[in-house]
């Protein structure tokens, strides 16, 4: 079966929605190996900011929100699209540039957007898409819709002029926003207690006056608890919720990086809260599911991922004919 | 009354906002002291009595998050026109401008949609100098992804605002502070003036002047000047700066076979180098002498009144500069 994506999830937490999530955690992984493996081989060279531990984030955070919400990704974003409801099968083949990738090519990994599934777009530039969320839930909010906004962001954000900006007119106006905010404790290589006088980035919120919450992570089941809570207030007029998530990036910030800002031993401590076991590790223990499932799962999603793969690898590249298409609406 | 009816721009531009509103409610307004104070050139004023706060917000000083929000609002149904007070400010949310409202549709691989128009007023004249008083229209010429038009006229501050509502990309709506008084001839219905057409102010057989926004009441003046001495002006007013109307320049300069380009934006890498570059390219062929550029000078707007008068073309230059292409 096909990865079913964030369709009307039950309103409680049943053992069909743990498995989604389980599901979805390692579908964003083996994509994101996928693509580890792609660079590796020299298949791309761009699309190098993976999500590799911190699945459980995108995860939760979607598997609370309606199909017809929208979201606001990063740089890092593959996971944020997938969790939204993408086709890893177009994501990836936007990333590899391709003319059937969900942006035609155009795109990319840093600009991956799927207006079709709520996804108003990954970002090239930090803290770029704040007040695009605090737009689109303004939208929400006069239309009436119901809708609701997540914007995912990571620490580095926090520092930007635009956060502020966003944080304040979003609590000013009572927006339905929840300010998702990925702290994986690095900015590239530029630690957050050495970017910022806080420990807790969920502070920020304090300086107007909006509601905050600190959320675990790696456990998709406290970030999905979180979102749905702060979500329906949202969603009921009460405006927007700053949630922390303390989360870490298992590789480098991109390919390219050295690692040199962090330790081994570090790395291995988070390592042991892979966001996979703690998930399938819950799921076991509550009787949800059982090893053996989650074992068919892996081999489910491996085969979506190969795919995929072989959907982005053999499809055509743009027509160079197209470079100027879509500059405009007609 | 009916078509003899005169506005000044500022109440076209009102009345503009007015129709579209009433018209559509998915048309909103934002921006700094657009509401209770009517906007800062007073453009906005009483929109807030008719139509509530829901529409016509008063926000905080951010500009980024302004534009930024008029983007998303764009994306998902809404169609925002937002004030940025003035086009200086451009420089702090220019993230939002160029890499954002700008590129969207196309990064998106055509399927997203950003009708957000941004209104923003530029250009000297009031003595508020060097942060107060630009003209930034080639950065936005600059910019594929953007439209770009300055009005001169009431007529064309309506038609144009109106167009630039119902168009579906991002569009620099740039007023000049210096002329919202400008009286003109302004129908009371509902009609457009199309987007990256130009107009022939004045049809004239030895010189093309291109112009634009304030610079087009100049060049008409200088015309004027040239006319008494048996010398005839084409005039056109391009009112949209991007897309320029690249057709009626070219065919006006096929027929005068010279060309001067004046607007108040510095010289060096202005719009007018554009302009002259395209003609060189099309139409070479076409002329009897060198393009002539009237621009501001490449300085900093200073804040005396002397010297800020100094700094930007007047009709006396424009003049000169068309007297050089008859030698
Ligand atoms: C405005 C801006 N400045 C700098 C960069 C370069 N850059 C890209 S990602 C990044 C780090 C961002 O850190 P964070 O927000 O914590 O996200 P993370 O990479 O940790 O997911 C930097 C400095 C950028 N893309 N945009
Ligand atoms: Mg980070």
């Amino acid at each position: 079966m096909a990865p079913t994506l964030a369709r009307n999830m039950p309103r409680t937490l049943t053992p069909d929605l743990a498995l989604w999530m389980l599901r979805m955690i390692l579908t964003i992984r083996m994509f994101e190996e996928k693509m580890l493996e792609f660079l590796n081989a020299g298949v791309i060279k761009g699309g190098s900011h993976l999500y590799i531990g911190q699945e459980a984030v995108a995860t939760g955070v979607c598997a609370a929100l309606r199909n017809d919400d929208y979201i606001t990704s990063t740089h890092r974003g593959h996971g944020h699209g997938l969790a939204k409801g993408g086709d890893p099968k177009a994501l990836m083949a936007e990333i590899l540039g391709k003319a059937t990738g969900v942006c035609r090519g155009r795109g990319g990994s840093l600009h991956l957007a799927d207006l079709d599934t709520g996804n108003l777009g990954a970002n090239g530039i930090v803290g770029g898409s704040l007040g695009i969320a605090a737009g689109a839930a303004l939208s929400a909010k006069m239309r009436n819709s119901g809708q609701i906004v997540a914007c995912f962001f990571g620490d580095g954000a926090v520092n930007t002029g635009i956060f502020h900006e966003a944080m304040n007119m979003t609590k000013v106006w009572e927006l339905p926003v929840l300010f998702v905010c990925e702290n994986n404790l690095y900015g590239m290589s530029v630690s957050v207690n050495r970017a910022t006088g806080l420990t807790d980035l969920a502070d920020r919120a304090d300086g107007y006056r909006m509601r905050k919450a600190i959320v675990d992570g790696q456990d998709v089941f406290a970030v999905l608890e979180a979102a749905r809570h702060y979500g329906e207030i949202a969603r009921s007029g009460g405006g927007p919720t700053f949630i922390e998530c303390k989360t870490y990036r298992f590789g480098g910030h991109s390919r390219s990086d050295a690692r040199k800002y962090r330790t081994r031993e570090e790395e291995r401590q988070w390592r042991e809260r892979d966001p996979i076991t703690v998930c399938a590790r819950r799921g076991i223990e509550e009787g949800w599911f059982d090893t053996a499932t989650v074992e068919q799962i892996r081999s489910e999603v491996a085969a979506i991922i190969e795919e995929a793969a072989g959907f982005a690898l053999s499809s055509p590249e743009p027509d160079p004919h197209e470079l100027t298409d879509d500059l405009y609406a007609a | 009354m009916g078509s003899s009816r005169e506005l000044t721009i500022q109440d076209a531009l009102n009345e503009a906002l007015r129709m579209e509103m009433r018209r559509d409610e998915r048309v909103f307004c934002m921006g700094e002291d657009i509401a209770i104070y009517g906007g800062a050139y007073g453009v906005t004023k009483g929109l807030l009595q008719e139509f509530g706060e829901e529409r016509v917000r008063d926000t905080a000083i951010s500009e980024a998050a302004i534009i930024g929000a008029g983007i998303g609002a764009a994306m998902t149904g809404m169609r925002p026109v937002v004030e940025l007070m003035y086009v200086d400010f451009a420089g702090i949310a220019m993230d939002q401008i160029y890499n954002q409202a700008a590129k969207i549709r196309y990064m998106f691989g055509g399927k997203a949609k950003v009708p957000l128009v941004i209104r923003t007023q530029g250009g000297t004249g009031k003595q508020i100098a060097a942060q107060h008083s630009n003209s930034l229209e080639a950065w936005f010429l600059h910019t594929p992804g953007l439209k770009t038009v300055m009005p001169s006229t009431p007529y064309d501050a309506k038609g144009l605002l109106i167009s630039a509502i119902r168009d579906d990309n991002p569009v620099m709506f740039i007023e000049h502070k210096a002329i919202y008084n400008e009286k003109g001839p302004c129908p009371e219905g509902d009609y457009t003036v199309p987007i990256g057409k130009a107009a022939i102010r004045r049809p004239g057989k030895d010189a093309t002047i291109v112009s634009y926004s304030r610079m087009a009441l100049r060049s008409m003046a200088a015309a004027d000047t040239l006319a008494g001495e048996g010398i005839s002006c084409e005039v056109i007013d391009l009112r949209t700066v991007s897309p320029w109307d690249t057709h009626v320049v070219i065919e006006s300069v096929a027929r005068t076979h010279r060309a001067v380009i004046v607007e108040e934006g510095t010289r060096t890498g202005g719009v007018g180098a554009e302009i002259s570059a395209r003609i060189m390219e099309l139409a070479f062929d076409e002329l009897d002498a060198p393009v002539e550029r009237v621009a501001g000078v490449d300085t900093v707007i200073p804040a005396s009144a002397t010297l800020e008068a100094a700094a930007i073309p007047n009709v006396e230059s424009i003049v000169a500069a068309v007297r050089r292409t008859l030698l």
